[in-house]
């Protein structure tokens, strides 16, 4: 298998909004450390799960896999290229590889133009078939997305939340990617379209061969249908491997707290104590390993240095 | 039984015409016990739970009974209402930002219904509003009475709601969805915190949710809702183990799996939701059901009880 896509010790901060009060007293300007140099690499055809809480950075990670954000440090790499240096062609190349699927597909979608309008609009900016042939790719891709060729004449607003989320996930393929970026994409879905989402995904990928990387906050999706998982906490990569090893035999104490905290669906099924605390604010983040003040096997090391990322896992305990 | 709903309906007068929210919905919850009323988006459940605490607004006409203790809820004047909601039942709801008021610090908000339900004095208010945070797991309470609700955390909100709730030591509390907008391992404190609760102060609780996980490992009986009907109930054991509805039984295949079943590919749900102001003639799930017969589309199912399960479905014994 080959590495299409790759995050190398990827650092990103946001400046913090500032009030009337922290201007008026001097305070220094504060920063939200999104991405606290995160490593995660996708090979073709497989799909990637990144879980985590919320200001764990992952949407942050996904638009810096897209390059719709640009990391401060460490770099994100395309076929072993930095994708900061990609110029011209290669750029626009990496462009139609590489696409993305939001969360919110009532958000990112044009009110005014028709479903067909768009996605033509897509395939004649990038060239991607003949404008004589635009017409008939639109119904190939609905048809892709399982949606009937009549949708190509309505309006996003026409489409129920489902629907609209395959329209997204048509205008991703109208660029013949290499790899989707979805971040959340069926979050805001009820269970029984969900599922129809889940499966799509996992249809395309079969015939297309598709790398996807699928970030999510939903444990059981990601054990569904990932192949591999990496697990983010505060910025960071605290556990990554095989979907199988980490949910069989999670070896980082917030991997284990975030599985048994996951409701089963097994009336009755004993359950480990839940994990106490509460999710740090990622503008102060602990010193240490970002996980020690909640962390139920904590050692006084773990307070003052940070562990990094060996064998798969980020703790001191471990090993 | 505590609590008696015998054919509730909330038809809701909107400018495009009339929406049959509920459509003759029959619960019932003993003292002490925990009842799950579980659907997507649209099924009722979150209106149902309005309804009983009569909280909808003017143009919903709600009609059957709800019965608090052999009294009807629904022909209270307004002064008995005032005491039944707080005091008698309490509520607790989805969004804690929406539902706290944010220019008044939490003590005052729990002074509140103190100061409404309880004949204590100013000092007596105070101690028993630390007790309450106590109770719910809110350290260092005396400091954060004095704060607002923008000062707490997502999870700290819910607690503090939770507080406001209890604090005229109601026999049934009314949970609507609380732990949808928190992360994972906070969902699993707040979850665990309701079910200590019930179990030290004996009171009742209704919990509305679109989770069958957090169902599975919280209520002890359910009752599964679409389309502003119940279309099965009984205890969670099992139901989960044999549904005798075929929407439950589609909606826990499209579930992804644990153990075993993770990895096998999803069974979704076929088509959308159900419209609520063109109700169908026959069975409400039939559009969507695989195992459906020529008399779902014509005639409505009517309950059928056996035991302790209840449940409207032709195709149950085909299930």
């Amino acid at each position: 298998m080959s590495i299409v896509l790759q995050a190398n010790a990827v650092e990103r901060r946001f400046p913090a909004p500032r009030g009337l009060a922290d201007l008026l007293l001097r305070r220094p300007i504060r920063a939200v450390h999104a991405l606290s140099g995160v490593s995660i690499a996708i090979e073709a055809g497989e799909t990637l799960g990144v879980v985590g809480e919320s200001g764990c950075g992952k949407s942050t990670l996904a638009r810096c896999l897209v390059r719709l954000i640009a990391p401060d440090a460490g770099a994100v790499m395309f076929e072993g290229q930095d994708i900061a240096t990609l110029r011209s062609s290669d750029r626009l190349r990496f462009n139609r590889a590489v696409q993305m699927v939001f969360q919110d597909p009532f958000a990112s979608l044009n009110p005014r133009m028709t479903v067909g309008a768009a996605l033509a609009e897509v395939l004649r900016v990038h060239n991607i078939v003949p404008d004589a042939d635009i017409p008939a790719r639109v119904l190939a891709l609905l048809d892709q997305v399982q949606l009937p060729a009549s949708a190509a004449g309505r309006y996003p607003h026409a489409f129920s939340g489902g629907q609209r989320q395959r329209i997204g996930i048509a205008r991703a393929l109208a660029m013949e990617p290499r790899v989707i970026i979805a971040d959340e994409p069926v979050s805001a879905l009820d269970v029984s379209v969900q599922a129809q989402i889940v499966n799509l995904f996992m249809e395309l990928q079969e015939r297309l061969g598709l790398a996807i990387v699928f970030i999510t906050h939903d444990l059981r999706l990601v054990r569904h249908m990932a192949h591999r998982v990496a697990v983010m906490y505060l910025g960071r990569v605290v556990e990554t491997g095989l979907t199988h090893d980490i949910f069989e035999a999670p070896r980082h104490p917030y991997t284990r707290a975030l599985i048994s905290a996951v409701p089963s669906l097994i009336p009755g099924q004993a359950r480990a104590d839940a994990v106490r605390g509460e999710l740090p604010s990622p503008m102060a983040p602990p010193p240490g390993c970002p996980f020690h003040p909640r962390c139920p096997i904590v050692m006084p090391r773990c307070a003052s240095d940070a562990p990094s990322l060996i064998n798969g896992v980020s703790c001191w305990a471990a090993g | 039984m505590s609590l008696v709903v015998r054919d509730l309906r909330v038809v809701f007068d909107t400018p495009k015409g009339p929406v049959w929210a509920v459509d003759g919905v029959d619960l019932e919850v003993a003292p002490g016990a925990v009842l799950g009323l579980v659907g997507e988006s649209g099924s009722g459940k979150s209106v149902t739970l309005r309804a009983i605490a009569r909280l909808l607004h003017a143009n919903a006409t709600v009609s059957g009974e709800v019965l608090w203790e052999d009294e009807d809820v629904l022909a209270m004047p307004p002064d008995r209402l005032r005491r039944l909601r707080g005091a008698e039942i309490g509520i607790v709801f989805q969004e804690p930002m929406a539902a706290l008021n944010p220019v008044l610090t939490i003590g005052l908000q729990i002074d509140e219904s103190l100061e409404a339900h309880t004949e204590l004095d100013t000092k007596g208010r105070r101690a028993r509003a630390l007790e309450l945070l106590d109770l719910v797991g809110i350290a260092a309470g005396g400091a954060r009475l004095g704060q607002y609700p923008h000062e707490f955390s997502g999870g700290m909100r819910q607690r503090a709601m939770i507080a406001i709730a209890l604090a005229s030591s109601p026999k049934l509390l009314l949970a609507d969805d609380p732990t949808t907008a928190l992360d994972v391992t906070i969902q699993d404190q707040i979850l665990r915190l309701l079910l200590r609760l019930k179990a030290e102060l004996g009171m009742g609780l209704v919990l509305v949710t679109h989770d069958l996980g957090v169902v599975a490992q919280t209520c002890e009986r359910v009752a599964v809702m679409y389309a502003g009907r119940v279309c099965e109930a009984g205890p969670v054991a099992s139901v989960f183990a044999s549904p005798r509805h075929a929407y439950t039984q589609a909606l826990l295949r499209a579930m992804p799996g644990e153990g075993a079943r993770a990895g096998a590919k999803l069974v979704p749900i076929p088509g959308q939701a159900p419209r609520l102001d063109r109700p169908a003639q026959g069975c409400a799930f039939q559009p969507r059901c695989t195992v459906s017969e020529s008399a779902c589309e014509t005639r409505r199912p009517s309950m059928e009880t056996d035991g302790d399960r209840r449940f409207a479905c032709y195709a149950e014994a085909r299930l």
